[in-house]
């Protein structure tokens, strides 16, 4: 490699030499050369400028100004007396009543979770709430392969993908996943809730633009926010408005020099549960000539013949979408995320994305789980039939059996987002946090009939936020989530504690 | 590159047919694997004696990665592993010590040479950690009391200043000249640098020019793919690139390198012992995940345990996990800050932390690392100003700094801070991703090493990433605070709850170290990473190495400057089979490249001397002893004279003409550097 190295310095001094030389003598051809090369990206050559002048105030010990435009000069006492006076709020604020019940209620689980949980009050519920779609957590083949790892690689990697944390079962689990979905490479993250927020900065800077579906989840909002682009929002999954937007966008940058483009949307939205149109966007999308980066979280393994995600459910080619962020830790049962794309989209995060490139790498056990239920559900298809058919049983239970929710999910999605129908809200003039304290009330009912669900959690507004910070803002949502675990007769029986559960608790508000 | 599908597990995947090699035939002896989980293993951990036949079978399975890596053991770079085959194990104080509890078992086993698998079995136990040389390499990392002095930056004569700007200028201007001539010439190279068909590149040449002409130059140094247990040896799978590190082709051999770069701090990853023991029980009961986040059902009993036990361990009433530690701070700020505070901030913090303020909307300033006066300085500024423009209070102030700095080797500077946060009235967010477990006589971070009561800092945060061979991270605080934090912090609402052998292997090695579990281990790891840490890093300031931080880090950065002696410095080290990390801009400042170690307690006394000297010898030929022993490494004073007395000596020696009150560079030899490290690591260094 030293030899490689200095073979290549050598080579590239010689031809560069030679080439400098023909043009010898004088510092004019080095003017040309500035002139040429910046004629049209003057900011670089300020910027060399100012490397070399920050590397000569670095050695001249720097000794910078603080002040600022409506700097107050004090003296010293006077200082000394609004330090005195100041008195800062607590570090937080005390919980709400809400807050406080809502931490009391998180339920424990004893020993491992499943179809069938034991909770800390001693009963056993039927879970409708992990994300265990096809109960693999009990899955004894991927106990022994795990422990197979474990015994070869220890826990954790104990470093970072580039000092030393990337482990061959990464790269495995990388090019599996690549393999799978047909892109051409991947790259593994340790959390699946932080990777579309490290994807999203690591590409789409300041001036650059994105657009975005109003209803996109909360990791996507926040990775939207780091990178500091100019965001426009499109009504959630109305590809009218979205073209309109995008028209915009196009219109407005016209005489503007070209800056990168995104979309960004969600496959099956985690905070609605409906399905985007990939192959209308994909066409917008080259129409307008902006990237597509598909969250595809709450999709990839469940959606298409194979669980391949949304793109291979509306037959769509996974290379036309540019980025596709996927998660190992939800339908997967493993653990970390992924983001899957060119090769050079992914090279390019493996120095820039903040959480890949800061955080140690992916535990082998998870990387090596993942690579495993791949290949179940590449080729045992029957699982996804089996969630698919228990999918149906619970639809008829709830949506349009009962009177008071309908169900906003797309029917191909496991996770069954329950809102409260319109004429219901309006009837009982329900406020955004009363339904939020209907539905848990619901939720408290059916655990109490032996039925454990959940419910569509928001994060709270930020600290002093003013209301025109927040944009748009999800619904109160009951969230169900099926499970190949339990028989038809199981997920009737528990379709029906649940519709009952609703009636009785919107009935008992006046 | 990535879908290269180099594997020497191949056998997770079931379509590779692992039956058909030999070496994986093995692993049909792997079930049954019941044996391995008897107690005595756990007694008997460090211990190099042979075992009863029973575990033998264990030893058959272990096997399991020797047989993946087949010439790792062969290629092994210590002698301490390669010997046992020609001879008798090498038993060490600690060992036999170890053993003499064990009776039940005939001591002439001691003697006899032990059987080819068993050995390799002790090998590979020992690569993993090494066994306590000697009952003297311990040490107790305490603060000293009085005050916290700055860590001296020593800075390397001029010459060495002008070369590196040189360098950097020299490499730029080949860059741009290459960019400027590939631009015409080799147009296709360039083509996705540049708008096409109306896109914008996702990478302007501009954008990363310096990843292109400077980083690609060295790019073998970083990312290297690695197999196996990242313990006191690093698996290193070899590579070659063709074309100037642009591609890398596995080669399809591995080398075994001694691991100076895992945040490894206690010696925690394995693969075998009481920790791997327990997360393998823990799969078994509780399967790989609660496939849900903390706040709706994935809270088990396993988490609300380690909880307790962490928040015990760092001495606040209440604490949470999450599964990443980036992920922790992350969405830890925005709990906590918001628009109309402030957060001031450590100008060398770690991104996650730079990530979390950000997105918590609060305004942001920093302070010179490690600088209470600067801090103060920007203290009665901010709070006598107020919010910019309307000039009105600040709603909190929270400070963050790191407990010990990862790149810099120094540790925050906790009574000093203390101090001021009683005068100011800030809130303290302090982030120990290093320093828990690393820091402190009971490992429990910088309060434990200062004698502060933990109570006096607001927040602490940590990794379990480091110290503990885990992933994830926790904060621990009051109460009130924790409790308010889990309802409002994306973390619990929308991340994976840490998965149930990840809990497992935190709560383990947290036992260990409390001494809950085998008493004397976690003393035993915590004093041997003391003094390893102090011995590498006065040794390589007796060499005449530029080293920065404090005495007691496990972090020890060594200086190199020029941009060439990045790559150099590297290679010459793996050449030597020794993995270190080295860093340059843009993680540090232009000139300041280093190299870091990251001493562990697995290594042993050897391995850290064959660190000085494979150091010595690469700083002689990359010149780069040359500290100027203002920052330690001097000689060590005659008997009887106190570091109190020593400026009072030195004038009286003026007069004979010996040493004088200029400091003498030191460029002690090597085996003076050995001959004196052990007695002179327990005093404070000079
Ligand atoms: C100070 C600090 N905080 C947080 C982190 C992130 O921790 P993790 O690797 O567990 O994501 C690191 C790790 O590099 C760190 O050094």
């Amino acid at each position: 490699m030293d030899l490689h190295d200095a073979q290549s310095w050598l080579v590239e001094f010689q031809s560069q030499l030679s080439l400098q030389f023909q043009k010898m003598p004088g510092s004019a051809i080095f003017l040309r050369y500035v002139k040429s090369s910046y004629q049209n990206d003057p900011i670089r050559s300020a910027v060399e400028l100012f490397l070399f002048l920050f590397a000569i105030r670095y050695l001249l010990a720097p000794s910078y100004s603080t002040q600022k435009k409506s700097y107050v000069t004090l003296s010293d006492e006077e200082v000394d007396e609004l330090v005195d006076d100041w008195t800062p709020e607590p570090l937080v604020a005390p919980q709400t009543s809400f807050e406080e019940a809502e931490n009391e209620r998180i339920p424990v689980i004893v020993g491992p979770t499943g179809p069938k949980t034991k909770l800390s009050s001693g009963r056993t519920v039927t879970n409708l709430a992990s994300f265990n779609f096809y109960n693999l957590i009990g899955n004894e083949t991927l106990k022994e392969k795990a422990i197979q790892t474990l015994r070869t690689y220890g826990v954790g990697p104990c470093g970072p993908p580039g000092f030393y944390g990337t482990q061959d079962v990464h790269m495995k689990t990388e090019s599996d996943i690549a393999a799978y979905l047909g892109a051409s490479a991947c790259i593994v993250y340790a959390q699946a809730f932080s990777t579309i927020s490290s994807v999203i900065p690591a590409f789409s800077k300041r001036g650059d633009i994105i657009v975005a579906d109003r209803a996109v989840n909360y990791a996507i909002r926040k990775g939207i926010q780091i990178s500091r682009s100019t965001v426009r929002w499109y009504d959630h999954n109305n590809l009218e408005d979205m073209q309109r937007v995008l028209e915009r966008v196009v219109k407005e940058q016209a005489k503007k020099p070209l800056t990168r483009r995104f979309i960004v949307t969600e496959g099956l939205f985690e905070n609605v549960g409906d399905m985007a149109d990939i192959p209308k966007i994909i066409e917008l999308k080259l129409r307008y000539k902006f990237r597509l980066i598909l969250d595809e979280t709450w999709s990839f393994g469940v959606l298409g013949r194979t669980g391949r995600g949304i793109t291979e459910h509306q037959n769509v080619d996974a290379a036309e979408v540019d980025m596709i962020i996927g998660s190992l830790a939800g339908p997967l049962c493993a653990g970390g995320g992924f983001c899957a794309g060119s090769q050079e989209i992914v090279e390019h995060q493996r120095i820039s994305a903040a959480a890949y490139t800061f955080s140690a790498a992916l535990p082998a056990m998870l990387a090596t789980t993942a690579s495993e239920v791949l290949h179940m559900l590449e080729t045992n298809s029957d699982m996804l039939t089996q969630v698919k058919e228990n999918i149906k049983t619970m639809w008829t239970q709830l949506d349009p059996r009962s009177d008071w929710v309908h169900c906003t999910s797309s029917v191909e999605n496991p996770i069954m987002i329950l809102v409260l129908k319109a004429e219901v809200i309006s009837g009982k003039k329900l406020t955004v946090s009363d339904q939020e304290q209907l539905l848990q009330d619901v939720v408290d009912e059916s655990l109490v009939n032996g039925v454990l669900i959940t419910r569509l959690k928001s994060m709270p507004r930020a600290i002093n936020v003013t209301a025109k910070d927040i944009g748009w803002e999800l619904q109160p949502a009951l969230k169900v989530c099926i499970t190949s675990g339990l028989s038809k007769r199981e997920i009737e029986k528990a379709g029906i504690t649940i519709r009952h559960a609703i009636t009785k608790v919107v009935n008992k508000r006046k | 590159m990535p879908r290269k599908t180099f594997n020497p597990f191949a056998g997770i995947w079931p379509t590779s047919a692992p039956q058909t090699t030999p070496s994986f035939s093995e692993k049909s002896d792997m079930s049954p694997r019941k044996t391995s989980l008897k107690s005595p293993k756990f007694t008997q951990f460090f211990s190099a004696s042979p075992r009863s036949k029973s575990e033998t079978q264990t030893a058959t399975a272990s096997l399991l990665a020797a047989a993946a890596t087949p010439q790792a053991y062969l290629n092994s770079p210590s002698q301490q592993i390669s010997s046992p085959t020609l001879s008798l194990p090498t038993i060490s104080l600690s060992t036999a010590r170890a053993d003499s509890t064990n009776t039940d078992e005939p001591p002439t086993t001691l003697f006899q040479p032990p059987s080819p698998a068993e050995a390799r079995r002790i090998a590979r136990q020992h690569a993993q950690f090494g066994p306590l040389g000697h009952s003297t390499h311990r040490y107790a990392s305490r603060h000293q009391g009085g005050d916290f002095p700055d860590p001296v930056l020593d800075e390397p004569p001029y010459y060495y200043l002008l070369t590196t700007y040189i360098s950097y200028l020299i490499l730029i201007i080949f860059g741009h000249v290459r960019d400027f001539f590939g631009k015409r010439f080799r147009e296709e190279h360039y083509r996705h640098l540049q708008a096409r068909n109306g896109y914008a590149p996702l990478n302007s040449d501009f954008d990363n020019f310096y990843v292109r002409r400077l980083k690609m130059r060295i790019n073998d140094c970083f990312n290297r793919p690695t197999t196996g247990v990242p313990g006191r040896y690093i698996t290193l799978i070899d590579r070659e690139s063709d074309d100037y590190n642009l591609h890398f082709r596995h080669t399809g051999t591995t080398t075994e390198t001694l691991n100076l770069s895992s945040y490894n701090y206690l010696g925690f990853a394995q693969s075998e012992g009481p920790c791997a023991d327990a997360v393998e029980e823990s799969v078994k009961k509780y399967g790989l995940t609660l496939a849900s986040p903390r706040a709706d059902v994935g809270t088990s009993d396993l988490h609300m345990e380690v909880e307790d036990l962490i928040a015990k361990f760092v001495g606040k009433p209440s604490s949470m996990v999450f599964s990443m530690g980036f992920g922790t701070n992350a969405s830890a700020f925005p709990a906590l800050v918001g628009k109309g505070c402030l957060v001031i901030s450590d100008e060398l913090n770690h991104a996650s932390i730079r990530f979390g303020s950000r997105l918590s909307g609060a305004m942001i300033e920093m302070f010179k690392h490690n600088d209470v006066k600067d801090l103060e300085r920007v203290l009665r500024e901010v709070i006598s100003q107020g919010q910019p423009r309307t000039h009105r209070p600040w709603k909190k102030i929270l400070v963050v700094v790191e407990g010990l700095y990862s790149m810099e080797g120094t540790m925050c500077n906790l009574p000093g801070l203390i101090r001021l946060k009683k005068r100011y009235k800030f809130n303290l967010f302090v982030d120990e991703a290093h320093s828990i477990g690393a820091i402190g006589p009971n490992g429990r971070g910088v309060c434990d090493y200062f004698g502060i009561d933990p109570s006096e800092v607001d927040i602490l945060m940590g990794t379990l990433t480091k110290s503990f061979g885990a992933n994830g991270g926790y904060i621990a605080g009051d109460k009130a605070t924790i409790d308010k934090l889990r309802v409002t912090n994306a973390g619990t609402i929308y991340g994976e709850a840490p998965p149930p052998p990840v809990l497992s292997q935190i709560s383990s090695a947290l036992r260990i170290i409390t001494g809950d579990l085998m008493p004397g281990q976690g003393e035993e790891r915590l004093q041997r990473l003391a003094f390893n840490s102090r011995y590498v890093r006065l040794g390589l300031k007796r060499l005449g190495f530029i080293i920065y931080g404090h005495d007691d880090s496990p972090v020890i950065p060594l200086m190199l400057y020029n941009p060439a002696k990045i790559p150099a410095f590297s290679h010459e080290m793996l050449k030597r089979k020794i993995s270190v990390v080295v860093v340059g801009y843009p993680a540090t400042p232009l000139v300041s490249s280093r190299a870091r170690f990251c001493v562990s307690a697995a290594h042993t006394k050897d391995d850290l001397d064959r660190l000085l000297a494979a150091c010595d010898e690469i700083g002689n030929v990359l010149q780069l002893k040359f500290s100027s022993g203002i920052a330690g490494g001097a000689e060590p004073l005659p008997e009887g004279i106190t570091p109190e007395m020593e400026k009072a000596w030195k004038r009286s020696q003026k007069g004979e003409g010996r040493g004088d009150l200029v400091v003498q560079p030191p460029r002690w030899q090597l085996s003076e550097v050995i001959r004196r490290g052990v007695t002179d690591v327990k005093v404070p260094l000079r």
